[in-house]
């Protein structure tokens, strides 16, 4: 069987940690791993659309020395005609070492796994998991702090549909004294069952808040989020909730002098362009992680030692 | 009321009082060519009443269906008119193509040929996410 990467837990800590590290060495050295995924392949399957993380994936094998192929839409592929995932999935593995997978419905990439050959990455399912997003923002958090433990992040927008706050509350919950501060409307709250796992079950302080402004002054990281249109049925939802915080360089007058200000983007108008010049902002830094943790992942699963 | 002892098969006991039916359903008994008895409301010194289903052939019992419906039920197999074990259930780990997942947003929704897997997340309360999305499917047993 392959190894997979369908959810974050599916990594333990101590892999997560080796991956920051491997990650960590890329950046210092880079030209050590230009060749290492020389002659593998990579399918980058995209059922739905994507700018960041489906072109991270492809720079990251590329930056490897290896090559990828795929699609970015379902139009584009056997999808439109019918095809089941399974059949897609069976027929890409004859072609490629190792897949990256987004799909609009939940759990796709686990049913993926099933018929896969090959190494299967999920690259979003829906508003379930986004893990590879994760470990962008772990690795961001780790080179912003320094560490992985003992401070306080308020995770800030959309937290019912917003899949990377909910992978990330997952992984920050096996690490010791963090604080969560969650800050949404009451209608786009943390999902229940993301709570009571990963926060209630395991004794993780946490409080929740409709306001920003209030709790700023207390947050060592700052994870804004977008209120996200695709996930909505109803539009008058979505044009009602969608401007419920942005983020201003006035909002931020009150912040600690180290935040950190992480978005896994893309941003509509939740935090405003001016934001950009702060040296708080962490998201276009995070942007360039991105490429760094999909590289030692690639690594791992494909088992490349360097 | 007098039903007759069975020779081969199988006795379903402390069934929750009223929930025989939903046994009878989710196990296809009604597929089977063999006597079955259903024995509603029986006294019992434990839970004051209780159903029985006594099937009469022998057949391999799907003891994790069982199990996801009530895991308090005993399964008696009988041989030559002797009960020859008890088994006693737990409820299972895992559930394949049992229950079904509602999120319209699930894989399995839309496409129904996957199979349904639910995995125990929380005994206590017996609530069983879907493997694909997560969402939790409440206990209606």
């Amino acid at each position: 069987m392959p190894r997979n990467l369908i959810d974050i837990t599916d990594l333990s800590v101590e892999e997560i940690d080796q991956l920051i590290a491997t990650a960590e060495d890329i950046i210092a050295n880079p030209v050590k791993y230009q060749d290492a995924c020389a002659h593998k392949q990579l399918a980058t399957l995209f059922f739905e659309p994507s700018t960041r993380t489906r072109l991270s994936f492809e720079s990251a094998m590329l930056a490897l020395g290896g090559n990828t192929l795929g699609f970015s839409e379902a139009s584009s592929s056997s999808t439109a005609k019918g095809e089941t995932v399974g059949d897609t999935i069976h027929t890409v593995s004859c072609y490629a070492d190792i897949i990256a997978m987004r799909h609009p419905k939940e759990g796709a990439p686990f049913a993926a796994s099933q018929f896969s050959e090959v190494p299967i990455i999920n690259a979003g399912d829906g508003g379930h998991n986004h893990p590879t997003q994760t470990l962008t923002d772990l690795l961001t958090i780790h080179r912003e702090k320094g560490r992985l433990n003992n401070f306080t992040i308020g995770f800030c927008g959309d937290l019912k549909f917003g899949r990377t706050v909910h992978s990330l509350v997952n992984a920050l919950s096996r690490y010791d004294r963090i604080n969560f501060v969650l800050i949404s409307p009451t209608e786009l709250k943390l999902p229940r069952y993301v709570k009571e796992e990963a926060l209630k079950k395991k004794g993780i302080p946490y409080t929740q808040t409709t306001d920003l402004e209030s709790v700023i002054p207390q947050l060592d990281i700052l994870y804004m989020t977008r209120v996200q249109k695709e996930r909505f049925f109803n539009e008058e939802d979505y044009l009602r909730l969608k401007d419920s915080y942005i983020l201003t360089p006035e909002k931020l007058e009150n912040a600690k002098a180290d935040l950190s200000i992480l978005h896994p983007l893309p941003r509509v108008n939740e935090i405003t362009v001016a934001v950009d010049k702060d040296p708080r902002a962490a998201y276009w830094r995070q942007v360039k992680n991105g490429k760094y943790i999909r590289m030692a992942l690639i690594l791992k699963l494909l088992g490349i030692q360097v | 009321m007098n039903i007759d002892s069975i020779q081969n098969g199988v006795v379903l006991d402390h069934i929750q009082a009223g929930k025989s039916m939903d046994i009878y359903r989710y196990l296809h008994l009604d597929q089977l060519d063999c006597s079955v008895a259903i024995i509603k409301n029986v006294k019992s010194g434990k839970m004051g009443k209780k159903d029985i289903i006594k099937i009469d052939s022998p057949m391999e019992v799907d003891l994790d269906v069982l199990g996801y419906i009530d895991p308090n039920i005993t399964v008696n197999i009988i041989r030559n008119g002797v009960r020859v074990e008890k088994k006693h259930l737990e409820l299972p780990k895992k559930l394949v193509n049992v229950i079904h997942c509602k999120n319209p947003r699930c894989i399995t929704v839309a496409e129904p040929q996957l199979d349904a897997i639910f995995l125990l997340s929380d005994p206590a309360t017996h609530t069983y996410r879907c493997a694909y999305c997560e969402t939790a499917k409440d206990k209606k047993f």
